[in-house]
């Protein structure tokens, strides 16, 4: 934005027509659209940083002060030791980051390899194809459970981690292929005919030129593809509930159920559970609000 | 375009398409199959036309549930159409303001709650709104309103409207951001040209930038429609699978749930599950349909 928001810098000459920024944009006019957005950002953030602070406050002080920060007196992080010493929240995490990463690498290899066959091979059936894999990005998974869960007690998947990223895989897959073979469709011809003219296989050329072309929508499709599967409940619920493949999001649901009087412990749950996307947040929001644009512009 | 050996075919396409259709596109045609069956106690499936149907359409043990579901999910759609849309189209107005300072900051904070797990957003409100802890009294009293405060979550006459209103605040990041982007399509050649011909601030926004990003607003409604017909997870982590008091927060997400896998006396039912996720399709293949058949074609004219 560095252009068109650059400040009008005043030229002497009536000629200069004002910038569109200072026309339609007096510094009263700034003032009421931040006083807007100013109370809006509070109202989004205001219930996490509740919780935030209170993790780390005494349970007396939980209940006296809710909105004071923690001073030197309230401070304790007894609910967070609580948690990771009674509890199986780091299995919790282990389980969410292997099903989600076990996905997200799925969908974006076989998402990447199916969206290439479709946007630059010519076979009877690809727009059937292509009209198949589009109805997966309109109707949701979910509606199949009834089969799903036959399906995965057949395959003695239950309980697995292995279900959940199968299950998501699949979930991910439609709108994976639609973004990348979009990207692909723009990668210039005469790159891969060079490629070919020099004798290189499809198979290298896809691995080898395409892949790293089509980075910037990898990283789009990485962003639709985990925040859905490390937050969902519906799958876990029913496919792996047990102990052991439990993720965070589940785990979360049933401790809060468990231990809904010991605040220290809940909150500190809850802490652990924001923090990680919040941290991921922090790192990628260039990133993923890139992906969220560039993919609604599409 | 180019000619190809079939074997690069199957190596490119078969992995995409073996787990979307086993996982996905399959359970689906199968779940649909599904709703025509019933099973005995033995668990052998016999044939028995719409018979499922005709029970949960007509039969008043289950209409009343299933008519209630689907009413609560209309007006949970109804108050994110009203809401949750208006209000992502005016912040991201605001923030695609032309030099606006730190519209990338309040960007990227209201968008958070987007990512976090439903689970964690139902619980920091249940807590909040909980007479228990007393914040959301003390807030209220801030402005003025603490005795306009009550238990919304257990009440039933407001149990509904503050379980969509906290979906509304969680998820308002999608239609803002989804329209931010086309917002920041809309060519500045056109703004400036309404500028130059004295058009006000307000005028540029309804007759230019509105218009212009018709199909974004109706790819919005869409998404939200889809989403909302298919909500499950605020309601039972906040209420659980009864989604009450007395089924007054039930979406056809918690019906569906409480179908397949019982409740309480009643024992859950794979077939019977399986018609209402039939159902459940219809609904939003209605929606679906309906946005392509009359929203998209008739918009595509405006595209830029």
């Amino acid at each position: 934005m560095p252009t068109s928001s650059t400040p009008y810098t005043g030229q002497a000459s009536p000629a200069a027509p004002p910038t569109l920024a200072q026309r339609s944009f007096g510094a009263a006019g700034h003032l009421w659209v931040h006083f807007v957005l100013c109370i809006y950002a509070v109202i989004a953030l205001f219930p996490i940083a509740l919780i935030l602070i209170n993790s780390v406050k005494t349970r007396s002080a939980i209940f006296d002060g809710p909105m004071a920060l923690p001073t030197a007196e309230t401070l304790t992080l007894v609910g967070f030791q609580k948690v990771l010493s009674g509890t199986h929240f780091l299995l919790y995490f282990g389980n969410s980051l292997v099903v989600t990463l076990g996905s997200l690498v799925l969908i974006v290899l076989f998402g990447a390899m199916a969206g290439w066959a479709l946007s630059e091979y010519k076979f009877p059936g690809n727009r059937v194809l292509n009209f198949f894999l589009a109805i997966g990005i309109m109707i949701p998974i979910r509606l199949g459970t009834v089969s799903i869960l036959q399906l995965i007690v057949a395959l003695d998947l239950i309980n697995t981690r292995t279900a959940l990223i199968l299950v998501y895989t699949a979930q991910g897959l439609p709108l994976a292929v639609m973004i990348l073979s979009e990207f692909i469709r723009q990668i210039p011809t005469e790159l891969k005919d060079a490629a070919r003219c020099d004798g290189v296989g499809e198979i290298a050329i896809f691995f080898q030129v395409i892949l790293p072309l089509i980075r910037p929508a990898i990283a789009t499709v990485a962003v639709f593809t985990m925040i859905p599967a490390w937050n969902d409940l519906w799958f876990p619920l029913i496919l792996a509930p047990g102990e052991d493949t439990r993720t965070v999001t589940l785990g979360v649901q049933q401790f809060i159920g468990q231990y809904a009087t010991d605040w220290n412990s809940v909150l500190a749950a809850l802490s652990m559970a924001v923090i990680p996307i919040l941290l991921l947040y922090v790192a990628f929001s260039r990133q993923l609000i890139r992906g969220l644009t560039s993919g609604a512009v599409k | 375009m180019k000619k190809v050996r079939a074997w690069q075919l199957l190596v490119f396409l078969a992995p995409a398409v073996i787990i979307y259709s086993m996982f996905s596109a399959l359970p689906l045609a199968d779940t649909l199959r599904l709703g025509f069956y019933t099973s005995n106690d033995a668990g052998v499936r016999s044939f028995v036309g719409l018979d499922n149907y005709r029970t949960i359409l007509f039969d008043p043990d289950w209409s009343a549930a299933f008519w209630n579901a689907m009413w609560n999910n209309i007006k949970f759609f109804c108050i994110h159409m009203a809401l949750q849309n208006p209000i992502g189209l005016l912040l991201a107005t605001l923030f695609s303001l032309k030099g606006l300072r730190g519209a990338r900051t309040y960007r990227t904070l209201i968008f958070l709650p987007t990512l976090l797990s439903v689970v964690i957003i139902g619980f920091i409100w249940q807590l909040i709104l909980s007479p228990l802890w007393g914040v959301g009294e003390k807030l209220m009293g801030l402005v003025g309103l603490a005795d306009w405060f009550g238990p919304w979550l257990g009440q039933e006459s407001t149990a509904l409207l503050t379980l969509s209103l906290i979906s509304v605040w969680q998820y308002i990041g999608i239609p803002m951001m989804l329209i931010y982007a086309a917002l920041l399509a809309v060519p500045d050649e056109v703004l400036e040209a309404a500028h130059a011909e004295g058009a006000s601030g307000l005028r540029i926004f309804w007759q230019i930038k509105l218009p212009l990003i018709y199909p974004t607003l109706g790819l919005v409604t869409i998404l939200t429609f889809v989403a909302n017909f298919n909500a499950f997870d605020l309601i039972y982590s906040v209420k659980g699978a009864l989604a009450g008091p007395n089924y007054s927060a039930d979406l056809l997400g918690t019906y569906f749930y409480r179908t397949f896998f019982g409740y309480q006396a009643q024992i859950g039912s794979p077939t019977m599950g399986a018609a209402v996720a039939t159902l459940m399709f219809l609904v939003i293949l209605a929606g679906v349909g309906a946005y392509f058949v009359m929203v998209q074609r008739r918009l595509t004219r405006y595209a830029l």
